[in-house]
């Protein structure tokens, strides 16, 4: 399989400046600079966008970073080489401008864009690829993406060919190689190479360091921090992206991330104008602002289902501690757990825990990933009568008083747990409470701190159900592959088995091996499918909900295109502008 | 009327109006009306649309054109199903409701969660603040009146109480305890930590009290006529620490309150679906910042009108104490 890409738009791009000739292009484009042109409306330069921030970044180090607010702005000054676009779901050329693929799938050629320099203005090539992959892969820096570049346990090894092909050798085949590519920044190797070799690395790039010291690919370069207070990042004069006019990207002079940590504090921001996008609202948040947007400045977004699913499940872990164990012969039952799903009205989760801002969910994939989702998976309305025939093949009696009891005379009671910050999910937890009171089963809601609900999870195993929430990394079902093997560590209801423990689970887990190595996307697709059907038949977690994502932006942001991919409104931040070029200067 | 017997009733009314909840309540505190979130406080109509005045009071069911719904005085509960449940003071027909201040983001009403809430709250903060008391008043007593090693020793045991970071304490105490615990045994838990962790400060009043007093010089001459120790400590000292004592009381009973709303407020008190007013608190915070849903702060006007009426009393009780010669609460 051979994959080609750019060319295409390459050949706009010339058809176009034949065209059009734009008036920046002459004078930003050296000669033997390889811009890549990308569509979308064809705005005007210039003012600045404030954007609301939980807290401030911890690191501007992408080898290091693992905290949402370092990546969010480290995202805007680092590029990679080969890109997800979050509004398609599928990978793109970025740094690297094409590649071919050998047939077995083990051997990547990447060639890399032609002319591209840092935001220090030093050049980029194959030796600061191959110098960035060798640091992610140090173990001694404990980079989060390591993993994702470990196949079976493997690393990718990274060679340079010329000063501008590079090429990856895969240790196994692996169908989704292209998409580990993603958000594996480009390093320069000028900078950083000293720190890598006196040991400092993971410590380079901390917050403290003058922002001239740091340098990158993507479309903004660090202006200043004031802790606790501001991010202001600056246009980076390389970037290497022009819009259909030959316009170099991005149009914006300056991006400011507020520390606002509050979510109250931001929309009142935003209500006063001071702060331009939220990135994510929340569903009691979005209600209030949906009442006064059309008098406001502002206009709200429902995206629809993100990649993050919210479950009930049961602890079937073996061993178990003698509080849990004799339930267990209950949630060990598929019958048991169908008789749940079917007792759970997920039109009223919706409504009232999420403010209808919020999808019923049957499987594990949300309809938000638009490439896996099996949509033949069947949306079984609630039925306390289907239930309970469930509950009365299962071997359960309903006494008089309504109370269930098991076989033995045991009358049915779990606890649910919880996390105790989660709104959401504590409203889920008392309308399931309410639900399951119908088919006679006392349920007590166990709100824990947190970190308090994961180490029962997942080292005491000390609970008997348990309601959380997932977002899948990507839409590609292997970076879940944690979760899905019976060996995985994110095998909520019984992590890390020696072997599976049940038919089903076996049958996962060699869907599971099947997808990852099989180069095919539609049988990928198939194989993907049946996981999921599995599981919805199954329920070893019990898919509830997937909340909506919900952003907001003062209007006239021209290009504002959100995706339920991270970074939800910033993903296309060299692409937007302001139609009004009232802002400036912030 | 003193200004003591005042305020006392008034603090004595809102525990008669808790106390009373099952009655006056007009619905069960869990029971989800799952079609009225959010719903604002229901209007009590007398005059109808065409201007005509009812001596019942009634309530419209959803908008004001369709048929009226009496209010009907303690009467039984008809669910939406027909069933018949408990006798409440006021209660309307379905499809109508009442709802005297309005519904939750889950349906339920406000008002007979905030009773039923007052009751958890009020109810942990008294039990609460009646350990501590007894706890203080016996070891300061013991330790004022004793002296000695014994004194040295309940000292040094309340600095280290007063010094414990009691609401972390609390979080662990939740955190250890079996998920499965009942409501019940939830409330119980959270007293006797408040309790324990709340004798050092009433104790160290009353051996300051129980100090002084046994030096008084009626103290020294009932002991110079032969009266034994018992009888010093019961009749001569412990009365005036008894009005100590009092004055405490009125001051640890709304702050216990506070604690158990805290604790509650950070899901750490007593588990859905049993309110209380912390976690009243939560879900009205847990909705936007608007005054679209002010119904919902009702449990935090409570408890501005509890701790107002504990301040009144504690201002009494101290002035009286003032006034008053040792001794006269005999």
């Amino acid at each position: 399989m051979a994959v080609k890409r750019a060319l295409a738009s390459a050949v706009l791009a010339a058809a176009l400046a034949a065209t059009a000739p734009g008036l920046h292009a002459v004078e930003h484009q050296p000669a033997g600079e390889d811009l890549m042109t990308i569509d979308g409306e064809v705005g005007t330069s210039g003012g600045a966008l404030v954007v609301a921030a939980r807290g401030e970044p911890k690191t501007l180090n992408p080898l290091v970073a693992l905290d949402a607010q370092s990546r969010d702005v480290i995202w805007r000054t680092q590029a990679d080489l080969i890109h997800i676009n979050r509004e398609t779901q599928r990978t793109e050329p970025a740094l690297a401008a094409s590649w071919t693929v050998s047939p077995d799938g083990l051997h990547y050629v990447l060639r890399l864009r032609r002319g591209v320099r840092f935001s220090d203005g030093h050049v980029f090539d194959a030796d600061d690829v191959v110098f960035s992959f060798g640091a992610y892969l140090d173990e001694r820096l404990h980079s989060p993406q390591r993993d994702l570049l470990l196949i079976g346990g493997k690393p990718i090894a990274v060679r340079k060919i010329d000063a501008g092909t590079v090429a990856v050798d895969l240790p196994a085949p692996y169908a989704a190689a292209e998409r580990i590519f993603d958000s594996v920044a480009m390093l320069p190797r000028h900078r950083l190479d000293g720190a890598w070799k006196d040991g400092s690395l993971a410590a380079a790039w901390g917050i403290a360091t003058p922002p001239g010291d740091v340098a990158g690919l993507g479309p903004f370069r660090v202006e200043r921090i004031r802790p606790g207070e501001d991010i202001v990042l600056a246009k980076n004069p390389y970037y290497w992206k022009q819009d259909r006019a030959r316009t170099r990207l991005p149009y914006l002079d300056r991006v400011t991330f507020l520390v606002v940590p509050s979510e109250e504090a931001q929309v009142i921001r935003l209500r006063a104008g001071e702060v331009d996008v939220l990135n994510r609202v929340s569903a009691q948040h979005a209600a209030a602002l949906d009442r006064d947007q059309k008098a406001s400045s502002f206009v709200l977004q429902d995206l629809g289902p993100g990649l993050e699913y919210h479950f009930l499940f049961f602890n079937q872990n073996d061993p178990a501690p003698s509080s849990v164990k004799p339930k267990q012969a209950w949630f060990g039952d598929e019958r048991f757990r169908r008789a749940i799903s079917l007792a759970i009205d997920r039109a009223s989760l919706v409504r009232l825990a999420y403010s209808g801002r919020g999808t019923p969910l049957w499987g594990p994939v949300t309809p938000g990933n638009r490439l896996w989702a099996n949509a033949e998976i069947a949306r079984t309305p609630p039925s306390l009568d289907a239930a309970r025939k469930l509950l009365a093949e299962a071997g359960f009696v309903r006494h008089a008083d309504g109370a269930l009891a098991d076989r033995g005379g045991t009358p049915v009671a779990f606890s649910i747990l919880v996390g105790a910050g989660n709104a959401a999910l504590n409203g889920m937890a008392a309308i399931i409470q309410d639900d399951l009171k119908r088919l006679g089963i006392g349920v007590q809601i166990a709100s824990l701190d947190f970190n308090a609900v994961l180490a029962r999870v997942f080292e005491s195993h000390d609970y008997d159900a348990c309601l959380l929430r997932l977002v899948d990394g990507d839409v590609d079902p292997t970076p879940a592959m944690n979760v899905w093997l019976s060996s995985g560590p994110t095998h909520l209801w019984h992590p890390s088995q020696a072997k599976p423990s049940t038919p089903w689970e076996a049958e996962i887990d060699r869907l599971m091996q099947q997808q990852m190595t099989t180069l095919d996307g539609g049988e990928r697709k198939r194989l993907y499918d049946r996981v999921q059907a599995v599981v919805a038949d199954k329920l070893p977690l019990v898919p509830l909900v997937s909340p909506n994502i919900v952003v907001a932006a003062k209007r006239g942001l021209g290009n504002f295109r959100p995706a339920v991919l991270e970074h939800y409104t910033l993903w296309n931040v060299e692409q937007l502008f302001w139609r009004t070029t009232g802002r400036s200067g912030r | 009327m003193t200004p003591t017997i005042r305020t006392a009733m008034g603090v004595g009314a809102v525990y008669a109006i808790v106390l009373g909840a099952a009655l006056l309540s007009p619905y069960d505190p869990a029971t989800q009306h799952r079609d009225r979130p959010l719903a604002p406080p229901t209007r009590v109509h007398v005059v109808d649309r065409d201007g005509r005045v009812h001596l019942r009071p009634f309530v419209y069911a959803d908008d004001e054109s369709g048929p009226t719904y009496p209010v009907r005085f303690f009467a039984h509960e008809v669910d939406e199903d027909g069933s018949i449940g408990s006798r409440r003071l006021l209660a309307v027909d379905p499809p109508a409701h009442i709802f005297l201040a309005g519904t939750d983001e889950l349906g339920r009403d406000q008002f007979s969660r905030l009773l039923y809430g007052g009751r958890i709250s009020l109810g942990a903060g008294v039990l609460a603040g009646a350990l501590a008391l007894t706890i203080g008043l016996l070891l300061g007593c013991v330790a004022g009146f004793f002296g000695g090693w014994i004194d040295a020793a309940v000292m040094a045991a309340s600095d280290l109480f007063m010094a414990l970071p009691w609401l972390y304490l609390l979080l662990a105490i939740r955190a250890a305890l079996p998920l499965d615990v009942s409501p019940g045994r939830a409330l119980a838990s959270v007293v006797i930590v408040i309790g324990i962790a709340g004798w050092a400060r009433p104790a160290r009043l009353i051996r300051s009290v129980v100090l002084s007093a046994r030096t008084r010089d009626y103290v020294t001459a009932a002991a110079a006529s032969g009266a034994s120790r018992a009888r010093l400590m019961l009749a001569h000292v412990l009365p005036e620490a008894f009005s100590v004592a009092l004055t405490q009381a009125s001051i640890l009973v709304p702050q216990y309150t506070l604690a158990e709303i805290t604790l509650s407020f950070f899901g750490l008190g007593v588990g859905e679906p049993t309110p209380s007013w912390g976690t009243m608190i939560n879900a009205m915070l847990r909705q936007e910042l608007s005054a679209a849903h002010w119904w919902l702060a009702a449990p935090a006007a409570a408890l501005v009108v509890v701790s107002l009426l504990y301040h009144a009393a504690a201002d009494a009780l101290h002035q009286r104490s003032q006034v008053l010669p040792a001794g006269a609460w005999r």
